[in-house]
């Protein structure tokens, strides 16, 4: 259904405001396919925002947005989407497979039920996420990387070719962390685009290869190497930027991480 | 049992059913108290259409009720919408308003007809099957007996169709959005079998009681289980027996049946609230006590575990050592140890203490879960 031509997203002029108070400023942006992208920037920069812009899941007062080169409406399906973990209700009376297979739930589109095909597309998605010995586990009962680790699954069954991710690594263990980053990077050898808000300055250059800059304006997209530089930093977080090392790359230590 | 007593705790049963199905997702979507304002509200629309069909059984009040029960929940929406107050004052603001305004019309214009105010808002649920359906000469049963069926019916075929979607819209709206899944219609959808539900079931028990019955017993439902299908089933289980439960009580005390339904499906909820296992107070008091001296024991492993064949060993692992390494009470540390060695984790050789490979096992396993 994508077409490899363009660019998997699009932001074309896009304003989104709440009442009159801009949270993204005329914003360009395009993804190009096949790229594991991070989106950083301070508190209040609009990075969820932004995810949520391209979803379609808030109206913008300006601008386009294209996935794959069509509206977000025409390719639903081809787009797969983490939220972040606390915007739902973990104490819903639900299990970790049952979450996961909501993941089909706009392929299957309305009044039809999932069965054996979904169940076990489901299964392989929780045994990949490593949790399938709670598969039938209530959800409060999960740790926060668990929870996440749904979540990615969730999104794993949608089967999509963009994935949209907001803070994925948020709340999780290092070995969560890990784990997810190397889900990422096999969605990429796959040829898949994943966009990923994130927190972390330190990890940008290891776990990304691309990168958006972001405050409320765009201050930088494009390759990490071009992107992620010093002056971009200052210009997205404001100066003064004590913690950036030399080359651009913060140092090892003392890295705020919002 | 005589046929009217039958058919009075068949109507308490088929309501209470037809109530606690849409009334379940009330509860998850912590709307319960919408189901009050509709079940007030619904007053203005019944009125509204009666004043316009001038007879009491159409299906036209069905209709203006719902689309009352509608309204007010547009309503609560756009004042919340506005930023001024939030969404449980924006509830209390719209359906008094709404319903007064009901009341006042009953008062001014109906007064020749059989629609009085106590009736809206505690039903009369003994005198249902007064209300016969007669089609060509046959009696077919109370009225409110059909009415009831052909909502519960109603609502078992919509929660049937749209399960997956009521169970996504309420756990994660976003995602429905995202999937194409119209949450917003399905929300309205929801509220649409509310305010239906609520309008049939008002005559029976009343515009006050119609929310005990869709409140009480999915959230008595909901600490007993993890499962949503279990939890709908639950539900329609704890009203049915809230409803035949509380007839027989009123029966007993010669008291208002409605009533004595809310009051006993009240008491379910006391009993699952207090004895549900794994979320009852009990359960939760025994499982404190079971910590209490637990956790303990599992910092002991882990103290010999950490000294375990180390010099130091002979002097940290003595029961007479605890207190002055763990600043435990000599008499709390004796009473450790020994739930310890009951429990086959610690051995003692006079005041030596040394781990089993199954306290063994247990300290790595708990340091193994934390790290």
């Amino acid at each position: 259904m994508s077409t490899r031509d363009g660019h998997a997203i699009e932001v074309t002029d896009l304003t989104v405001a709440y009442g009159d108070h801009p949270v993204l400023w005329d914003v360009d942006l395009e993804v190009p396919h096949g790229v594991l992208m991070g989106v950083v920037g301070p508190n209040g920069a609009g990075k969820t925002t932004l995810v949520k812009a391209i979803l379609g899941l808030v109206r913008p007062a300006a601008g386009r947005v294209s996935v794959l080169g069509r509206p977000y409406a025409d390719v639903r399906r081809a787009v797969a989407y983490v939220p972040q973990r606390g915007s739902v209700d973990w104490d819903f009376p639900t299990s970790v497979l049952d979450v996961v297979q909501m993941g089909r739930y706009g392929a299957l589109g309305w009044v039809r039920r999932p069965g054996r095909a979904e169940r076990e597309r489901s299964l392989e998605a929780v045994r990949k996420v490593g949790l399938e010995e709670l598969a039938g586990r209530q959800i409060s009962q999960l740790s926060g990387g668990q929870q996440q680790r749904v979540f990615l699954a969730r999104a794993l069954v949608q089967d999509a070719d963009v994935y949209l991710m907001d803070e994925p690594f948020q709340g999780v263990d290092a070995t969560t962390e890990r784990a997810v980053v190397e889900l990422l990077r096999e969605l990429r050898a796959e040829g898949k685009t994943v966009v990923a808000v994130h927190h972390d300055l330190q990890t940008v250059p290891e776990y990304f290869d691309w990168v958006t800059l972001l405050n409320v304006r765009r201050i930088a997209s494009g390759p990490v190497d071009d992107a992620f530089t010093e002056e971009n930093l200052r210009l997205a977080y404001g100066a003064p930027l004590g913690f950036l090392g030399r080359n651009g790359r913060p140092p090892e230590e003392g890295l705020v991480s919002e | 049992m005589t046929g009217v007593q039958l058919e009075i705790q068949a109507i308490a049963a088929v309501t209470a059913a037809a109530c606690a199905l849409p009334g379940a997702f009330l509860v998850l979507r912590r709307l319960s108290l919408l189901s009050d304002a509709i079940g007030h509200s619904i007053l203005l629309g019944i009125v509204l259409a009666f004043l316009v069909v001038q007879e009491l059984t159409s299906p036209f009040l069905v209709v203006g009720a719902a689309l009352v029960g509608l309204l007010t929940v547009v309503a609560v929406e756009l004042v919340r919408g506005t930023g001024l107050v939030r969404e449980d004052a924006a509830i209390g603001l719209v359906f008094p308003a709404l319903f007064s305004l009901g009341v006042v019309l009953v008062a001014r214009y109906t007064d020749s007809v059989h629609l009085d105010t106590d009736a809206v808002l505690l039903g009369e649920l003994a005198f249902t099957p007064f209300d016969r359906l007669v089609a060509g000469g046959w009696d077919l049963g109370p009225r409110a007996l059909w009415v009831m069926s052909v909502i519960l019916a109603v609502n078992l075929v919509a929660l049937l169709l749209f399960y997956k979607e009521l169970k996504l819209t309420t756990f994660d709206p976003a995602l429905a959005l995202a999937l194409g899944l119209a949450p917003g219609l399905v929300h309205y959808g929801l509220m649409t079998l509310v305010s239906v539900t609520a309008v049939g079931a008002f005559t029976a028990v009343g515009a006050i009681l119609v929310v005990a019955l869709m409140i009480v017993p999915p959230a008595t439902a909901y600490l007993l289980t993890d499962r949503l299908g279990v939890l709908l089933g639950a539900s329609v289980g704890i009203g049915v027996a809230s409803a035949i439960g509380g007839y027989w009580l009123a029966h007993a005390l010669d008291a208002s049946i409605a009533g004595s339904m809310a009051a006993t499906a009240g008491a379910l909820f006391a009993l699952a609230f207090l004895f549900a296992p794994g979320r009852g107070l009990v359960a939760a008091a025994r499982r404190r006590a079971r910590q209490r001296w637990e956790f303990p024991q599992t910092m002991l492993a882990i103290h010999l575990l950490n000294h375990e064949g180390l010099p130091e060993a002979a002097v940290e692992n003595r029961i007479d050592h605890l207190d002055a390494h763990l600043g435990w009470e000599p008499a709390f540390a004796r009473e450790v140890v020994e739930r310890a060695q009951r429990r086959g984790l610690v051995r003692s050789d006079g005041a030596a203490l040394e781990l089993t490979d199954r306290g063994r096992a247990g300290a790595r396993s708990s340091l193994a879960r934390t790290a």
